[in-house]
């Protein structure tokens, strides 16, 4: 519980390796709540994301976890340009896209693609896979040689299914291959950038795996950027090179893959990671932590740091001071943490579990007894 | 977000199809569904409905015999204009038909006219032929007018959205019945000048224009409750993300989800304005006499029925059937267009 692992400024930027391709500083986003009898007041703000900063270089797939309601999805939807920010902005290719509309965004909207979590609401029921395929291209008067249907063909083939269903409905398939005509759309104008929001947990488990591994051929042969956002970090742990923690609109933990699932720092990021499923459920050695009551609410997040709620090392200083992301000492580059005590980098087991819910230690005690 | 069993009881599938087997892109267990389109889906379903094709036959009868009024008059011989009571002596000196049963005979089907002597049948052909004809009107422009009204209000959201619910719940706020009777001769009036002959097309125009004016509001929040949801769908934003145009996205994304209410509240608003165009044109302020009219015939009607209910009976049970008929009809489709909907 020392303080001293935490640097006071900033690091120094770093080498990068690939092109930035999309970069985003202190954006916000409120949604505001509408009150009041007669006249219509703005009493107060649902803080989704509340300042958050992250980048993602050219053919590098960024992982986004956090629990439900934390901010994922309005983060993707900002980046696509689907909501207005608050405030800060959002730089793709070194343009500023920030507040741009419909025309001024016109020329980069074939570069980035979103692939959404619900694959039941995402293909428009009244329209055949073939139209819905082409029509980004329609939209963007874009003509591939040898026309927009073999193209839609060839699309169909890369994402595993039958191009012979170019005239199909909607209706006649099942999830995951309505997920894949999903992921047909976003490729079919070439995109440098995708946005997948969550784009597995509306499916079974056994069909999860096989679009997880489509994305990733996708990523890795197409080159193309991924923001993959997903509720736990077992499904992005091998997709993404780098993962971001998001907690209440924020991120708390940001760095390479290796960093976030062998060295975390951050006592959620700890917590994520013990509530992943392992490959081993015999391995023991591992720490168990199981956080305690819900995530607050966005519309009056704690102050200081928004996990003091529920985490097991706050102190006053929590509650008084936010804590920075920054690069905290013994960590690589790029990892940074906003904790002001943060944890050791290790998941090994501490010996003791930590059970920070009252009732649950109460559930197992009278368990034990039994036994 | 929605849940998937949700998501699909509006998706128009018949069955939720099992998850592909895994390995065969595109395995489908279900054959005899496979390269259905959504409308051949609602078509076998709506086959399947013996109570639908009765009722389709039925109200296809009438469309026929409305389309095809003076062709069918020409073939039968007589038609609804002369006065063959008179002339032929019909009548007897209280103006009622004097051969039983309101002067049935084989050269008049359903009889005469009381009074004026007329043929009853080509007079319900061409009643039925103005009346349908006027409803048909107001339901296409109502439904147009409602459709893009709820469409853009809807779609806009926000302020727009208030002040349109606003003024179209001021609309319907009108006592219907009573803002006809009570607007009808003054809006004739301000069409026909004092002492001027009344043209021809001054009091369809009128009840047309009356009756749209408080029929479109009822279909315009149907269609705006379904636009708030439609938009809030996934593949609404993914044509935004590809930069689709408002225009765009209303034409191609939310107008084609929006068939089945249109198609069913057609069905359910023209009888309702074929009642609405009788029952004005019985107390007065519709259609005026002699114009052959389904609403005047009740006028004549009631006022013969202790002595002639015969003259009744016809557009009676022919008005009974109508309505009937498409009401059921009305259901039909709705059920076979989204077959999840609870009755
Ligand atoms: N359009 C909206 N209006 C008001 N509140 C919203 C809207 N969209 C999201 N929120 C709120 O913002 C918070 C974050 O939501 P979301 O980004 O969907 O979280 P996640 O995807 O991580 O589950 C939630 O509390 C949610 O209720
Ligand atoms: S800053 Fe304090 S409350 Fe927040 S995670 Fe670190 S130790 Fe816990
Ligand atoms: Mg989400």
């Amino acid at each position: 519980m020392t303080e001293q692992t935490t640097l006071d400024k900033v690091p120094a930027p770093r080498p990068e390796t690939g092109e930035r391709l999309l970069e985003v500083t202190g954006l916000q986003k409120y949604f505001p709540i509408h009150g009041g009898f007669l006249v219509k007041r703005r009493i107060g703000d649902v803080r989704a994301v509340d300042g958050i900063d992250f980048h993602i270089n050219s053919g590098e797939a960024l992982g986004m976890v956090g629990e439900s309601g934390c901010g994922k999805s309005t983060t993707g939807r900002l980046v696509t340009r689907l909501l207005e920010p608050t405030a800060g902005s959002v730089k793709y290719a070194g343009q500023d896209i920030t507040h741009q509309n419909r025309k001024q965004l016109a020329p980069i909207r074939s570069e980035i693609q979103m692939i959404f979590q619900d694959p039941y609401a995402s293909l428009n029921p009244r329209q055949t896979v073939g139209s819905i395929i082409s029509a980004p291209m329609e939209i963007n008067d874009v003509n591939p040689a040898g026309g927009r249907e073999r193209r839609v063909r060839e699309l169909l083939e890369i994402v595993g299914l039958n191009p012979e269903h170019y005239n199909r409905f909607p209706h006649e398939f099942s999830g995951g291959q309505r997920q894949r005509i999903g992921v047909a759309r976003a490729l079919s104008l070439d995109p440098k950038l995708i946005v997948a929001d969550e784009p597995v947990s509306a499916l079974d488990v056994s069909i999860q795996a096989q679009v997880v591994n489509l994305l990733q051929k996708v990523q890795k042969e197409l080159g193309i950027a991924f923001l993959f956002i997903a509720h736990d970090l077992a499904i992005v742990r091998h997709f993404s090179q780098r993962i971001a923690v998001m907690y209440l609109g924020k991120i708390v933990e940001i760095g390479d893959r290796d960093s976030i699932y062998n060295r975390p720092r951050h006592p959620y990021t700890h917590a994520l990671l013990s509530a992943a499923p392992e490959a081993d459920p015999d391995d023991d050695g591992r720490e168990r932590i199981r956080l305690a009551g819900d995530v607050p609410s966005p519309i009056n997040p704690p102050s200081g740091c928004r996990f003091r709620t529920r985490c097991w090392k706050a102190q006053d200083k929590c509650a008084s001071e936010e804590p920075p992301l920054l690069q905290i000492g013994g960590n690589k580059d790029g990892h940074l943490t906003a904790c002001h005590f943060p944890e050791e980098p290790t998941t090994e087991s501490r010996g003791e579990d930590i059970v920070l819910d009252p009732a649950l230690v109460a559930i197992e005690e009278a368990a034990t007894e039994e036994d | 977000m929605t849940s998937p069993s949700q998501a699909s009881a509006d998706g128009g599938s018949l069955t939720l199809e099992p998850e592909g087997i895994p390995g065969t892109p595109g395995g489908k267990g279900t054959p005899d569904l496979a390269g259905r389109t959504p409308r051949q889906l609602a078509w076998l379903r709506f086959k399947r409905d013996k109570t639908g094709i009765a009722c389709a036959i039925v109200v296809a009868g009438f469309l026929i015999v409305a389309v095809l009024a003076p062709l069918i008059v020409k073939l039968y011989g007589q038609n609804a204009y002369d006065l063959y009571g008179q002339d032929d002596g019909l009548l007897n000196s209280y103006g009622l038909p004097i051969a039983p049963n309101g002067g049935i005979s084989s050269t008049h089907w359903f009889g005469i006219e009381p009074q004026l002597g007329r043929d009853v049948f080509a007079l319900l052909l061409y009643g039925i032929r103005n009346s349908l004809g006027i409803a048909a009107v107001v339901t296409i422009v109502s439904i147009v007018t409602g459709v893009l009204f709820g469409l853009v209000q809807g779609y806009l959201g926000g302020k727009t959205d208030y002040f349109m619910g606003r003024f179209s719940d001021f609309m319907l706020s009108f006592p219907s019945q009573l803002f006809y009777i009570a607007f009808s001769p003054v809006a004739i009036s301000l069409f026909v000048g004092v002492g001027d002959q009344e043209s021809w097309w001054v009091r369809p125009f009128v009840l047309i224009a009356l009756q749209f004016l408080l029929g479109w509001m009822s279909i315009g929040r149907l269609v705006r409750a379904q636009v708030l949801s439609l938009r809030e769908r996934e593949f609404v934003e993914a044509a935004r993300i590809s930069g689709a145009s408002s225009w765009r996205i209303i034409r191609k994304e939310l107008l084609p989800n929006l068939w089945s209410t249109i198609l069913v509240q057609s069905t359910l608003m023209l009888p309702v304005f074929v009642t609405a165009e009788a029952g004005l044109s019985f107390l007065g302020v519709g259609m005026l006499p002699p114009t052959p009219d389904w609403g005047l015939m009740f006028q004549t009607g009631a006022t013969f029925y202790s002595n002639d209910i015969t003259f009744m009976f016809f557009p009676g049970i022919a008005m009974v059937i109508f309505v009937v008929a498409f009401n059921l009809l009305g259901d039909s489709v709705r059920d076979a267009l989204d077959p999840k909907t609870l009755r």
